[in-house]
């Protein structure tokens, strides 16, 4: 893992400190709230529906036990005992002090955390695959490129006051597990020829106006490929819309113009930059790199114990092959039957740095459909792993099934919403579990925001929900047929909404028409787009 | 009627305008029809409010219902932790929320 150097903690501490001071001269009326609004957000803190919201940036879903002990320490000292995972790999607490807030941002430095970039019109906290380093089928670690386009992105000048924020996300496999082509740049580190490269796209998001992101660069050498990001920024900044904040993302100005001819732009600005010689020095990315160089001791190839069914269904569903023989990767899983998705109490988060040390190296990752994963677990403990996490009710064997919903704040927290999503995932994945139908639905991805924002993802649901206000009653529409993986597409909306009993019903109805028209081998998202919306309409609507 | 609510600039809290202070619960809340910018100009300079704003509410049993769904859950807390609201242990909270 990226340890900090002298001056990345230099400069998360110096963070601290400013914000101490701003924080002091707020309460001291020094500055009015329209002057530190900015400055807080700069910093994560935002004022939500019951308090201020702290945004706390989880560098590629990637930290170590201590780190998670650290949010579980700060979850009972300064909050009320949990923490929200979220789809962007970090962590939101919901009751923070204003008075408290520069201690509790001490606290984080103290283990090499901040929440610096994670609200704003900037370059947010970079995204990954979660299973990065561990995974069988990745080129290489892709957290070394995502580190360094940290490096590049913290704190840049020319990027800070951007058209709007900006999310990027690094692959390095076929596999799409990071909803890469749904952000504003999405990375897969390819190989050609035996070399490593970067395939660019450029353009996605979600949002009230979701795109998927073209290729608009198939292969950009590895030493130069922060030159490229640049070159897509400053295109952006230079001409992305600063007049409509609905039309500000990167993806309207790519939309507008034209993937081609954004392109020729960007490789226009490309080739005047390559000859500033902007890119970091190639030492750099190898000492990042070198970092990242899990020396994983040999670990016994195990046949896994099948005798407990319950254990050997927990495997098939919540593990993930790892690239070196004898070790396994796990999940664990946030999204317990009529469960809040994503939520962890401090004594969760305690327990998951415990057998990530026990059972692993010690490392976790927060995935961006809201589950934590322990990476590189010894194929001979995954069963002692399971027993424990049964044990503190962690071990939901349903990961990419109907229950393994994701779930934004919603109007519970949030308020911008239109309306709740988390007891809509409760009453969904409580419904599925009790009709006992969760099995022969296989994969089903499911995903709920609260409003047009689609921080929950809906339009990349094979069954995405919208929550909606219909004169002052929350109601909701019903989306299918869209993915966030590497068979992306975006969901379209069935028709007329439904309130909240009604779209519990209706998923049901869905998911039912799938059982009675699949084909063997069949995934929900594959008969839906064999068979198209109609047979769906008939059943909803009749 | 109109009602006052917004946040405590040290904790965050939500709290509404009792007339004389700022309280936590939103039976306390009066009615500040044609007044509303007089007091959140005041209360913010003084700091003793942050991000207040006027909502709309009416007499419900006897005590303030915010109209709108969203100011409820503020009211009350959220939905989905009964244990964290100012009432956790009201049976009918629920259904003075939705
Ligand atoms: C404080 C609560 C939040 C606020 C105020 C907020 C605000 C927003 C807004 C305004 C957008 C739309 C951006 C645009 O279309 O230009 C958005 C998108 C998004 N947010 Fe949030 N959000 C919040 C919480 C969350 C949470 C909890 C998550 C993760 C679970 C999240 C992840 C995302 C994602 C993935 C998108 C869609 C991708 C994109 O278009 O950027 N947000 N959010
Ligand atoms: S989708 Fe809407 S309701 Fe949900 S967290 Fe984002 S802004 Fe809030």
């Amino acid at each position: 893992m990226y340890k900090y150097d002298h001056y990345d903690q230099q400069m998360v501490d110096t963070r601290v400190a400013e914000f101490r001071d701003q924080a002091k001269r707020r309460l001291e009326g020094k500055l009015t709230e329209e002057q530190f609004k900015p400055l807080r957000l700069m910093n994560g803190l935002y004022l939500q529906l019951h308090a201020y919201m702290l945004r706390v940036a989880m560098p590629y879903g990637t930290l170590d036990a201590r780190q998670m002990r650290a949010l579980a320490d700060i979850a009972e000292r300064y909050d009320r005992g949990y923490g929200h995972f979220t789809t962007r790999q970090n962590i939101q607490y919901n009751w923070i002090k204003l008075e408290e807030c520069a201690d509790l941002l001490a606290d984080l430095a103290k283990v090499e955390m901040h929440a610096i970039q994670t609200s704003g019109n900037c370059i947010r906290n970079i995204s990954a695959d979660h299973f990065a380093g561990a995974a069988a089928d990745e080129v290489t670690d892709p957290r070394p490129y995502a580190e360094l386009l940290r490096h590049w992105s913290s704190f840049h000048p020319e990027f800070s006051a951007l058209p709007r924020k900006f999310k990027i996300a690094v692959i390095a496999s076929d596999r799409d597990r990071a909803a890469m082509r749904l952000h504003d740049i999405g990375i897969q580190i390819v190989e050609r020829d035996g070399a490593l490269g970067a395939a660019f796209h450029v353009g996605g998001g979600m949002g009230r106006t979701p795109m998927i992101a073209p290729c608009i660069r198939d292969f950009v050498p590895l030493d130069q490929f922060v030159t490229y990001a640049e070159a897509c920024l400053r295109v952006y900044n230079r001409y992305g819309r600063r007049d409509n904040k609905y039309k500000a993302r990167i993806k309207i100005l790519v939309h507008e113009l034209g993937a081609e001819e954004y392109t020729r732009q960007v490789e226009e600005e490309f080739a005047h930059l390559l000859t500033l010689g902007i890119e970091p020095p190639a030492a750099e990315l190898e000492r990042i790199a070198a970092q990242f160089l899990e020396q994983l001791p040999e670990s016994a190839e195990l046949a896994l114990d099948d005798t407990d069914p319950d254990f050997a269904l927990w495997v098939s569903r919540n593990t993930q092959p790892h690239k070196q023989r004898g070790y396994i990767s796990a999940v664990v899983s946030l999204k317990p039957v009529g469960g809040i998705p994503g939520d962890a109490s401090a004594e969760q988060m305690r327990l998951m740095a415990d057998l990530a040390e026990r059972h692993g190296t010690g490392e976790l990752r927060v995935t961006h459909t809201q589950n934590i994963v322990i990476p590189h677990v010894r194929q001979a403990e995954l069963h002692a792993l399971w027993t424990a996490l049964e044990a503190a009710g962690l071990g939901a064997a349903n990961i990419d099934t109907v229950e393994d919903i994701i779930a934004c704040p919603g109007l519970d927290y949030c308020s911008l919403a239109n309306a709740r999503s988390i007891p809509v995932a409760q009453k969904i994945s409580e419904r599925f579990a009790a009709s006992g139908k969760t099995a022969a639905l296989g994969e089903l991805k499911l995903k709920i925001s609260g409003c047009i924002n689609a921080c929950g993802h809906h339009h990349a649901g094979h069954i995405g929900i919208l929550g909606v206000d219909r004169k002052g009653v929350e109601n909701y529409q019903l989306l299918l047929g869209g993915s966030e993986a590497e068979d992306v597409s975006l969901g379209k909306i069935t028709g007329p909404g439904f309130d909240e009993a009604g779209i519990v019903d209706a998923v049901e109805t869905a998911a039912d028409v799938y059982l009675r028209e699949r084909s063997d081998g069949e995934r929900f998202l594959d008969t839906y787009r064999r068979i198209g919306m109609e047979p769906f309409k008939e059943a909803l609507y009749g | 009627m109109r009602i006052l609510t917004g946040n405590d600039l040290r904790s965050g809290a939500v709290v509404w305008w009792t007339g004389t202070y700022w309280s936590l619960h939103v039976e306390d809340a009066v009615d500040v029809t044609g007044e509303e910018d007089r007091v959140i100009g005041r209360e913010e300079a003084a700091r003793r409010v942050n991000a207040a704003y006027a909502i709309d509410a009416e007499i419900a049993d006897g005590t303030p219902r915010p109209a709108h769904i969203k100011d409820r859950i503020r009211a009350l807390g959220p939905t989905v932790r009964p244990d964290l609201t100012l009432k956790p242990a009201d049976p009918a909270a629920g259904s003075w929320v939705i």
